[in-house]
């Protein structure tokens, strides 16, 4: 998917207006007004976010699937409507394509072990790349162990895009399946997933798109993509943390075996033998994070309220400030200057490691996160311990950059670099 | 407001781009790995130890000031100590970064140049950069194998 093209400057006045609808914006941290810039880690969440999981409770709190009464009605109803919500923000055919399952990490685990696991065989391969999450890497080490498979990485070049040339060559005979990242978390390098997928499907492989990242920042249409499996967090795209959503074609779904057994996956259960249900909810063993699907689906309301593309112009044209700004930051390297990027500026500082660095922000009331980001082979590739990521949310504005240049000022004068 | 200042001494500057004892030891007879997965600091640890006494004390590695600079330090208070010394210095340092009244206590003069690190007490994310050495140390003297991880 190509970056959204720089529609028209964004009204500030827009920017104070969706800042007022989060309430912890108003923080204040060590004595000063919050500058949260840890968008990446999660997203802040709209008052109608928090409202919504109040008023779950509140009002409509019942198990799903199960009861004659009206909560029980007015529960599974309201989860119900919240899927088809996801699925119609994503793009999908049917509301059954959607799993609910607890964030990212489980979705992939569920697809390694419901989809690969069973039918890969020793000296298959799995094809991911040198810039995934942990969690984009884990799942499939554990499926090569399991399996006698192997993992191959399609390497990055400098600036942290993937080699697209090497993505062709490693799509091989054995290549069962392919795992990408769609916008990587510490990077920023948005992949060229139409082409990757087009590819794949080629040599008739299927594709997961790991979208925790993306989805927050780029509008995602899986039919369009034409991806086989694409997975994401609630809690990245401004919704509860503990759900997310994993979607999957249909055909590939059905063909799959349940993943956990349990309540609510089965149609009919004796000693003898168990039918499983239809899916998504072959799927979704036991009672399920109601109130998080609920909220992520007000969630999903409010970016649809404002427009994914109104949120990537404005989100494009602050990290094009950003970019400018730390430039001139003496002694400032970035990690990841791909030039197909979103909402990540990661980067390392000279004489001074990224936790000191986050430690002195912090005490200016600027968060961000420094570490490895859970992708500890990105920072082995660029030869760094950690690295300090600021990362950009639509409540972002220039204040808050500003904010993280002084704070960096600050930095250089305590270290005295 | 915990003060920034109290974290980043003079001192602890002077450790972190001077550090002292940082290099491979040949004859060390204790050695271990440490390593903090949060900040990905890695350090390794050398000693020499000859009929119980603390000869020489060397690292290489770490990370961030604070990390870095505790291990020039720690290993500038080893040589010289005995082994039980050394374990009951890992102890009270502990105690220092750790608790308001053992931090308080830190200026007593035992502790020496070390109590520059008692201002981490106030930064409980910190924690383990300034300790990492020390658990590291601590698996040194009973010769475990297994690297120290501070999570």
């Amino acid at each position: 998917m190509k970056p959204i093209e720089q529609m028209q400057t964004p009204d500030p006045r827009n920017v104070e207006h969706w800042r007022a609808d989060f309430p912890i914006l108003g923080e204040r941290v060590h004595g000063r007004p919050l500058v949260y810039l840890d968008n990446g880690a999660t997203t802040q969440k709209p008052a109608s976010v928090i409202y919504a999981e109040n008023a779950y409770y509140r009002h409509s709190n019942a198990n799903v699937h199960r009861g004659v009464h009206l909560l029980s009605q007015r529960a599974t109803d309201s989860f119900e409507a919240a899927r088809a919500k996801i699925a119609r923000f994503i793009n999908a055919r049917r509301p059954e394509e959607i799993v609910f399952v607890r964030g990212t990490t489980e979705a992939i685990n569920l697809v390694a072990q419901s989809y690969a696991r069973p039918q890969i065989k020793p000296g298959d391969e799995i094809l991911i790349s040198a810039m995934e999450h942990h969690s984009n890497i884990v799942p499939w080490q554990l499926v090569c162990e399991q399996t006698g498979a192997a993992l191959k990485v399609v390497p990055i070049d400098d600036t942290g895009a993937l080699d697209a040339d090497a993505y062709e060559r490693l799509l091989g005979e054995r290549t069962r399946l392919v795992a990408m990242t769609h916008l990587a978390n510490a990077l920023g390098s948005i992949n060229p997933v139409e082409r990757l997928v087009a590819a794949a499907h080629e040599r008739g492989v299927p594709v997961l798109l790991d979208g925790a990242q993306a989805i927050a920042h780029l509008p995602v249409d899986v039919h369009a993509i034409d991806c086989d499996f694409y997975a994401f967090s609630g809690h990245k795209v401004y919704g509860p943390t503990g759900i997310g959503v994993l979607y999957g074609k249909a055909a590939l779904l059905e063909a799959m075996p349940p993943w956990q057994g349990g309540g609510d996956m089965i149609r009919s259960v004796t000693f003898e033998k168990t039918e499983y249900n239809e899916i998504p909810w072959k799927f979704e063993a036991g009672t399920p994070n109601i109130a998080g699907a609920i909220a992520l689906g007000t969630a999903l309301d409010y970016v649809d309220s404002i427009g994914m593309e109104v949120i990537a112009a404005h989100e494009n044209e602050l990290l094009a400030y950003a970019t400018d700004a730390l430039r001139v930051v003496p002694g400032l390297r970035f990690i990841g200057t791909a030039r197909d990027k979103a909402s990540i500026l990661s980067f390392v500082l000279d004489g001074v490691h990224a936790h000191d660095v986050g430690t002195i922000l912090d005490h200016h009331g600027i968060a961000v996160r420094a570490g490895h980001h859970c992708a500890m082979p990105v920072m082995q590739r660029f030869d760094v311990p950690a690295t300090v990521r600021a990362s950009l949310a639509l409540y972002n504005r220039h204040q808050d950059i500003d904010a993280l240049i002084e704070g960096l000022g600050k930095v250089r004068e305590i270290f005295g670099t | 407001m915990s003060n920034l200042r109290d974290l980043y001494q003079e001192v602890i500057f002077d450790h972190y781009r001077r550090p002292r004892n940082c290099h491979g030891l040949s004859g060390a007879n204790h050695t271990a790995e440490g390593y903090n997965p949060l900040c990905g600091d890695r350090i390794t640890l050398y000693l020499r130890i000859e009929e119980g006494i603390v000869k020489e004390a060397s690292f290489e590695g770490a990370g961030c000031a604070i990390a870095t600079a505790s291990a020039s330090l720690m290993t500038e208070a080893l040589k010289g100590k005995t082994e039980a010394e050394a374990e009951a210095l890992f102890g009270r340092f502990r105690d220092m970064v750790t608790t308001a009244a053992a931090g308080q206590a830190a200026a007593a003069p035992e502790m020496g140049k070390l109590a520059v690190l008692a201002g981490v007490r106030e930064f409980p994310e910190r924690v383990k950069c300034a300790t990492l050495a020390w658990h590291t140390l601590h698996a040194a003297l009973h010769d475990e194998e297994r690297p120290v991880s501070t999570e």
